[in-house]
């Protein structure tokens, strides 16, 4: 065999049962596994040990520092480089700042998510070991599949395998890395 | 066990107080992503050539020529003159950016608000709200006349060392529909990459592999990328809801800044919100009904979701009923004799009062219609409705924006504004242009929220029998 092994992994047909064989893989102390499904699995994330996403801080200083650049914009454009009299208004003032820059925050904190969110998944990524897989083209449809990584270090072929079998897994399988 | 079966079941709610399933004859997750991708994947049908062609007729042919034959010559080719300034081209901004509120309400706030029932519906609405703030966009670029200097309008270094106005609502507006734009599409964009990954697992053809591959960018439908997407989503449908209220206002504001009678009033912000909103629900009730037909997704787009767009609507009708009927009191009771005879005129001058009746007859009348069951489920007359409703509000923005100004202050400056065969073209064009990037996006795009819908349904809760609870798990 010449390709590495990228990880083994199991099927599963519902939900529920996945979320039971999440715990056994947690209990065991595995590491690096992840849970594939269709949609959001409701209480994953608890089981999964996974902390709050960082996305929510990427929009907030995003948004943030475009709220901060649309205020220095009105006060560096209207008041400094060319001082604008408006309806006898003085010059500068914070209240005339707001509308354009909360606007930009809004702006700033979108672009923020999405770049956040396709950052912090490595995103683009064209190619996967699991996507070469044919049973895992079902997990876009009604399977849900765990994938325990070659990488951790509690990895063996024939324990975690036994696990994973042991846990209710179905075509419990070994994932080359074709790279 | 019966036992406590038998308790459930006399405790569950009475059948009229259940909440209507979100899916009809719920078959299992598999029937589901067929059924959701079949349209994308299937051979077009012939109902959508014969939509399609007008479509792109109008949008290739006559909405170019309109546009060039303006840009070429000026502004004068529409009706647009002394003392109304603003014509057509503001009445039609104002109506597709207000088409696109409902859009932005239904797929963010009720997402908000957790309303299941958005899932079916909420792609649609977006796709509207993108692809009519493309067109409500164009109004005001070559509305300046010389869209050639549009970059002005921007703050970018000059070598004549000028800066935009900061302090005007118009200066704003770019900025607001600007951000709509760009808001509306990466919340498209984000929400449609779970289901790039559906038919990208499901495509037949290499070409198509690719081009799925491409646009999924790699998802897998881990749990951490779940993670990751599902607080990016919830922090645009944040970032959304603000702009729900934030662009009409601002285009609110455009009016209420002016002195013009008829205009100068604090509730024009609320007032333009409402009414966006209150449009918009009528063009989803025009999109959804002969779509959910012709797509066969029936047992998707359930009357329970039709029913529940047609309360919203009426919900908002009858704000728009309240305002109206503050905008005549407060013109009365300011004692203003230009605020009375605008108002007066509105309904008993000339040339514009048919306008005028039209709106209070639709927006005030027919809206009335919805609250009955019977009308809420049948679905042509929700059609002809829907339909009704977009032409009330566009009879209503006519009616401030030119029912104001070609009576002003001074009887020698007032006119009369009739609309050319250039205004109408365009607006023709821009509806060409909507309605086929709409029919483009359905036959080739994921047209309902495939993942979002999954997620929605009992076979998705874990702690749900269907979903393989078992007695053990109890709560979590």
């Amino acid at each position: 065999m010449s390709d590495k092994i990228y990880g083994l992994m199991a099927e599963f047909n519902t939900p529920g049962d996945v979320l039971r064989a999440a715990k056994k893989v947690r209990a065991a102390g595995y590491h690096r596994w992840d849970v594939f499904s269709p949609f959001p699995i409701h209480g994953i994330d608890k089981v999964m040990g996974l902390k709050n996403s960082m996305v929510g801080w990427v929009s907030l200083a995003m948004g943030g520092g475009a709220f901060v650049s649309g205020f220095v914009l009105l006060w560096f454009s209207n008041a400094f480089d060319y001082p604008l009299i408006v309806g006898g208004k003085p010059m500068f003032s914070v209240p005339m700042t707001f509308v354009p820059s909360y606007i930009l925050m809004v702006m700033g904190g979108a672009i923020g998510a999405l770049v956040g969110m396709l950052a912090l998944n490595q995103f683009p990524r064209l190619h996967h070991p699991l996507l070469h897989k044919a049973r895992f083209e079902l997990v876009s449809r009604d399977k849900f599949v765990i994938v325990i990584g070659s990488t951790d270090p509690g990895f063996s072929l024939t324990e975690t395998r036994q696990l994973l079998e042991s846990a209710g897994g179905l075509n419990v399988d070994i994932v080359e890395d074709k790279d | 066990m019966s036992d406590s079966l038998n308790q459930l079941k006399a405790l569950a709610a009475p059948a009229e107080l259940r909440r209507a399933p979100v899916v009809e004859n719920n078959q299992g997750l598999g029937w589901l992503t067929d059924k959701l991708s079949a349209f994308a994947e299937g051979k077009t049908p012939l109902w959508w050539w014969i939509l399609f062609i007008p479509a792109a007729f109008a949008a290739t042919v006559i909405f170019p020529t309109c546009l060039f034959y303006q840009v070429f010559t000026g502004v004068g080719v529409w009706g647009n003159n002394h003392p109304v300034m603003w014509g057509l081209d503001i009445v039609n901004f104002i109506w597709w950016v207000g088409v696109a509120h409902a859009g932005t309400l239904i797929s963010a706030l009720l997402f908000l608000t957790r309303q299941h029932w958005r899932t079916t519906i909420g792609r649609m609405a977006e796709a509207m709200t993108v692809f009519s703030v493309m067109m409500a966009g164009l109004y005001p670029a070559i509305h300046v006349g010389r869209a050639w200097f549009d970059w002005f309008m921007f703050p970018v270094p000059n070598s004549n060392g000028l800066w935009p106005q900061f302090r005007s609502p118009l200066m704003w507006d770019v900025f607001a529909v600007n951000t709509y734009l760009t808001v509306s599409t990466l919340f498209f964009f984000m929400g449609m990459i779970p289901d790039f990954a559906v038919l990208r697992d499901r495509s037949t053809t290499r070409v198509r592999k690719g081009i799925f591959t491409f646009l999924a960018m790699g998802w897998t439908g881990s749990a951490r990328q779940w993670h990751h997407y599902e607080k990016a989503y919830l922090v645009l449908c944040g970032l959304c809801t603000l702009l729900v209220f934030t662009v009409s206002s601002i285009v609110g504001l455009d009016f209420c800044t002016a002195q013009i009678a008829g205009w100068h009033a604090t509730i024009f912000p609320l007032y333009f919100v409402i009414g966006a909103v209150f449009c918009g629900f009528g063009m989803v009730l025009v999109i959804l009904i002969p779509l959910r037909k012709w797509c066969g997704l029936e047992q998707i787009i359930t009357m329970s979701h039709i029913d529940k767009v047609a309360k919203l609507a009426l919900v908002s009708g009858l704000i728009i009923d309240y305002i109206y009927l503050m905008e005549f009191f407060i013109a009365w009771y300011s004692g203003d004799p230009y605020e009375r005879w605008v108002f007066g005129h509105r309904l008993f001058g000339h040339t514009y009062m048919v306008l005028g009746w039209m709106l209070i007859g639709i927006n005030v009348g027919v809206t009335q219609l919805l609250w009955f069951k019977k009308v809420r489920s049948n679905l042509a007359l929700l059609f002809i409705i829907g339909v009704l409703i977009n032409i009330g509000m566009w009879c209503e923005r006519f009616v401030i924006v030119v029912g104001s100004l070609y009576q002003e202050f001074l009887p020698s400056n007032w006119g009369k504004y009739m609309p050319t065969i250039w205004d109408i073209g365009l607006y023709i064009g821009t509806l060409g242009a909507f309605f086929m990037l709409y029919l483009l996006f359905v036959k080739f795009l994921p047209m309902i929220a495939i993942a979002e819908v999954k997620g929605a349904m009992p076979q998705a809760d874990p702690h749900h029998r269907l979903g393989g609870a078992q007695k053990e798990d109890g709560h979590e």
